[in-house]
């Protein structure tokens, strides 16, 4: 039996890279999907993929996670349909580098608005749904850096670092409710995100991972399968690195 | 059964209280069993019983079962 049969997962930031990654890695262990992404398009495609080869059809929102009427619209609808979440996977995010005195205010919203604030409502959001199932599990996507922390990265670091409080300040509240929380922290990843970054900052990051490979999104996504699942029934309030032995 | 009893039977279920004990003037936080915790399964077992959403405001303004069907009728429940 698949691992995540007649389970609904919803994936934040679901139109690419790792998000994209997750969503077809857990639609093919049985699950059905919830795509959220502000691309329609790139979601049009990856339901058309989904829906052509998993068991369950793929469920589309254009939606932002940083405007929280999006995330409830999505919740309504779903509610409405009677669907409940067992999983979300809180993977939309936003990576942009200032040394502290080019940080301006619209990046420090930009960033907050959507890593810190849009997994917060998603979750609020999902407990919800999750407590109509009597339990489920909630996946928040960290960073090594907010692990770490990085040079150029003080307020997209401190951004991941408060998911990460999050993330164990929420297992608490939730594992007598059978509800787990944890985090995946990626390292490098090859992912549109990373692509940005400048050629010699790229060497640097490949020559400090163990593995001596940059990460793909799969990798990640493998990990996010472990945690949607009975498979890590009883783990919760966990930080875990996907970084191939990454040293910053 | 009424919309009063349903109210109870959903209280009872999501306190693991006996119905005996749910009165109009029973409070948040005013027995053990209710507990912020106990709350947020209280706020599920409502909006199934009775096909609403509730929104945030009133999840946190609900703080006796009183307050819960004054709430409720917000969303057209009637008691």
């Amino acid at each position: 039996m698949a691992l995540l049969e007649n389970r609904t997962v919803l994936i934040t930031g679901a139109s690419r890279g790792i998000g994209r990654a997750t969503a077809l890695l857990l639609a093919g262990e049985g699950a059905q999907v919830v795509l959220l992404a502000r691309s329609g398009e790139l979601l049009k495609d990856l339901k058309s993929e989904i829906d052509a080869t998993a068991s369950a059809k793929a469920i589309n929102f254009t939606a932002d996670v940083k405007i929280q009427d999006d995330l409830k619209k999505v919740f309504e609808e779903l509610n409405r349909q009677k669907i409940y979440l067992d999983v979300l996977v809180n993977n939309a995010g936003v990576m942009k580098d200032a040394v502290i005195q080019m940080v301006q205010q619209k990046l420090i919203d930009e960033i907050y608005e959507t890593n810190v604030y849009g997994t917060i409502h998603a979750s609020q959001l999902a407990v919800k749904s999750m407590l109509k199932k009597r339990g489920g599990s909630i996946i928040n996507l960290t960073s090594i850096v907010g692990v770490n922390g990085n040079l150029g990265q003080s307020i997209y670091a401190s951004s991941k670092s408060a998911v990460i409080g999050f993330t164990k300040s929420l297992s608490k509240e939730l594992a007598s409710l059978n509800i787990r929380v944890n985090a995946v922290a990626p390292g490098f990843i090859d992912t549109a995100m990373t692509k940005e970054i400048d050629q010699r900052f790229y060497e640097k990051n490949i020559s400090s991972i163990g593995m001596k490979r940059i990460g793909l999104p799969e990798d990640v996504a493998k990990t996010i399968l472990f945690l949607a699942s009975d498979l890590s029934s009883y783990v919760t309030g966990q930080i875990i690195g996907v970084d191939g032995g990454m040293i910053i | 059964m009424t919309n009063t009893e349903k109210l109870i039977a959903a209280f009872a279920d999501a306190l693991t209280i006996d119905a005996a004990m749910i009165k109009d003037s029973l409070a948040y936080q005013s027995i053990p069993e209710w507990d912020s915790i106990s709350h947020m399964v209280l706020i599920s077992r409502l909006e199934e019983t009775f096909d609403v959403s509730i929104d945030t405001d009133d999840v946190i303004d609900m703080n006796s079962v009183a307050k819960a069907k004054e709430i409720l009728k917000k969303y057209k429940v009637t008691f």
